[in-house]
């Protein structure tokens, strides 16, 4: 800096240097590349996943006989890997789950962004943040202790105290704030001159809401049922202390009966034993059945992502 | 035109219309089952609680402070939650120390430094898909690095399946959530702020140091307050790295407890949850209400930084 005020004086510009004290540039480099390094550990964390996933995944259809991957049931311990029953299983839990969180998410969505006056608003929507905060082995133990007496044995009297369908519901009622969230900034970002034309024709706010808001803004809302979706798919708890699996489950499609997901096979392995390892290929089949679920939850997020991107661009 | 309207009828008719509101029964309903998705949803938290309530009075009644205070048993008139609350205050003592740095550190980078290149964009897609992986596959993941790659590092007494681990798979957990809370608060900040410091000579992290922070440190304070609380709840990875569901004693000093076998209360409650003992499902309602009770005070800190230093511009 001194040199450059001396050397001005005679011709403007000449050794002028603006690029300051090089102690406090080489600082500037080492915490912007700290700062990178920082951002860079989110693509480390992904690479790992992946890595550490499809290693032992591979390993397992490699070693194991392929018949047992399309038998009776989900019995790892005796070497029976029946695909098809957590699958099914997994598919049981989410679809109830969503005929809990579509209706009472979308409902809510509707309502908070184009009913509620501010005050109620403020009032209400706690509600939904106050769901979303319930972790999820809660949710679990009132699903076995409540949801499966009161609700699932009430509509069918057949059904064990163990049930895919109570899990179903707990699952459903932890994913309505994730859906309700969603929607309702979709709808929200919808132009309100929309709205004043619909009401510059007459219409009701009924029909302003249904016919032209919920439509301007279906590709969001598409995108929280598919986010809705992926979360129950991955929900654990729930499943692994209301749906009844412990030790293995045979390939079912009742829904009031004990059932296996994909999430709680893992959790039955991993409680199974005092050490996650056990008989033969127990411990690669928790990561064949993690890939399994990687793979799905993440093509189900890339799919919604792209409704959320169309919608984006229209308004 | 043959029929002439005298503009006075007009009149009349436009008035008449405009008076004659029928009262829209259908709308009313509408907007009545809309209201009641809400109701629904509080009358669940409501049932749940004094579900869990009910069935935990008797065993705090009973036991009071403890049913704290006292370790694991594997008989349900001593067994108490003391090991899982000291054990998920050590874990939530690893998360802060790894995944605030980290996640603050790469939000100040995303928004601060990164410009709209490629590589920024990936990094961006990547922390929202991270944010999206369910909790049991982050489980995976630590099972597979910290407690069998790394396991003579982070527990090489216990198989690597040590606290050490479990935090750490935790931490991993949370930072997409951490990132893009503390992102959005970085985002908030007026860009007249950073114009002010570059106006007056500052560099870029003088700029951040001296007048970003202060300005979005109660945004990134709530949001990693929430997100502790998330990784306080948060059961199946615990499960998945090794976290001790039944009996076990110790005699592990502070530092040697990182190393330790470990337990926390979320993973005591599922455990106690899937025992077919009826006695233990009090002790479950009981832990529960415990576990909700640390998770009300964390939310209502977070709420309350928010509602203390919320700035508006």
């Amino acid at each position: 800096m001194a040199v450059g005020v001396t050397a001005t004086a005679g011709a403007p510009g000449v050794g002028l240097s603006l690029e300051g004290d090089p102690r406090r540039r080489k600082r500037e480099r080492i915490v912007r590349s700290l700062f990178l390094a920082a951002a860079f550990v989110s693509i480390v964390i992904s690479a790992l996943i992946v890595v550490s996933l499809f290693r032992e995944a591979i390993g397992f259809v490699l070693r194991v006989d392929l018949g047992a991957l399309w038998s009776d049931g989900w019995f790892p311990r005796r070497g029976l890997y029946d695909i098809r029953t957590i699958v099914v299983g997994t598919l049981l839990v989410t679809g109830v789950g969503m005929l809990v969180a579509a209706p009472i998410g979308l409902g809510a969505a509707v309502y908070l962004s184009e009913f509620a006056r501010p005050r109620v608003r403020r009032l209400l929507k706690p509600i939904l943040e106050v769901l979303a905060g319930i972790p999820s082995v809660v949710m679990g133990f009132f699903a076995l202790t409540w949801i499966s007496p009161n609700i699932v044995q009430t509509l069918w009297a057949d059904a064990t105290l163990f049930n895919l369908a109570a899990a179903g519901i707990g699952v459903g009622i932890l994913t309505i704030p994730l859906v309700a969230t969603i929607a309702e900034d979709a709808m929200h970002a919808v132009p309100h001159s929309l709205r004043e034309a619909a009401y510059g024709l007459g219409s009701r706010k009924r029909t302003t809401s249904l016919r032209v808001v919920f439509p301007a803004a279906i590709s969001g809302i598409v995108a929280a049922l598919i986010v809705g979706v992926s979360r129950a798919v991955g929900e654990t708890m729930v499943v692994a202390i209301a749906a009844g699996g412990t030790g293995g489950s045979l390939f079912t499609v009742d829904v009031t009966g004990p059932g296996q997901t994909m999430t709680a096979a893992m959790m039955a392995v991993a409680t199974g034993s005092d050490r996650v390892k056990g008989a033969a290929l127990t411990f690669e089949s928790m990561f064949f059945v993690g890939a399994l679920l990687f793979v799905m939850t993440f093509s189900l997020n890339l799919v919604s992502e792209r409704f959320v991107r169309r919608f984006r661009r229209r308004f | 035109m043959a029929q002439v309207v005298e503009p006075t009828d007009v009149t009349a008719s436009v008035r008449a219309a405009l008076r004659g509101r029928r009262v829209d029964l259908g709308g009313a309903v509408f907007q009545l089952g809309l209201l009641l998705t809400l109701l629904v949803s509080f009358a669940v938290l409501v049932t749940l609680l004094a579900d869990v309530w009910r069935q935990a009075y008797p065993v705090l009644a009973d036991r009071g402070i403890g049913f704290i205070s006292s370790n694991l048993s594997s008989l349900p008139q001593n067994a108490g939650i003391w090991q899982g609350l000291i054990g998920s205050v050590l874990l939530m003592l690893v998360v802060v120390a790894v995944a605030f740095p980290l996640g603050i550190g790469a939000a100040v980078f995303m928004e601060e430094y990164a410009s709209d290149t490629r590589l920024t964009r990936f990094i961006n897609a990547n922390i929202r898909n991270l944010a999206g992986v369910p909790a049991v596959v982050y489980g995976l993941l630590g099972l597979a690095i910290f407690v069998r790659a790394l396991g003579s590092v982070t527990g090489p007494d216990v198989h690597g399946r040590s606290l050490l681990s479990g935090g750490l798979t935790l931490a991993v957990m949370v930072l997409p959530i951490v990132i893009i809370t503390a992102a959005e608060a970085l985002r908030a900040v007026p860009q007249g702020i950073r114009e002010a410091a570059y106006g007056v000579g500052a560099t870029r992290w003088e700029t951040i140091r001296s007048h970003v922070m202060p300005y979005a440190a109660p945004g990134i304070l709530t949001g990693t307050v929430l997100s502790l609380a998330r990784a306080l709840g948060e059961t199946a990875p615990l499960i998945l790295v090794g976290a001790v569901t039944g009996f076990f004693a110790t005699d592990a000093t502070f530092a040697e407890s990182f190393q330790d076998q470990f337990t926390s209360l979320p993973t005591i409650v599922f455990r106690w949850a899937t025992l077919p003992d009826t006695e233990f499902r009090a002790l479950t309602a009981a832990a529960i209400i415990v576990l909700l009770a640390v998770l009300l005070a964390m939310n209502s800190v977070a709420l309350a930084l928010r509602n203390r230093y919320e700035r508006r511009w």
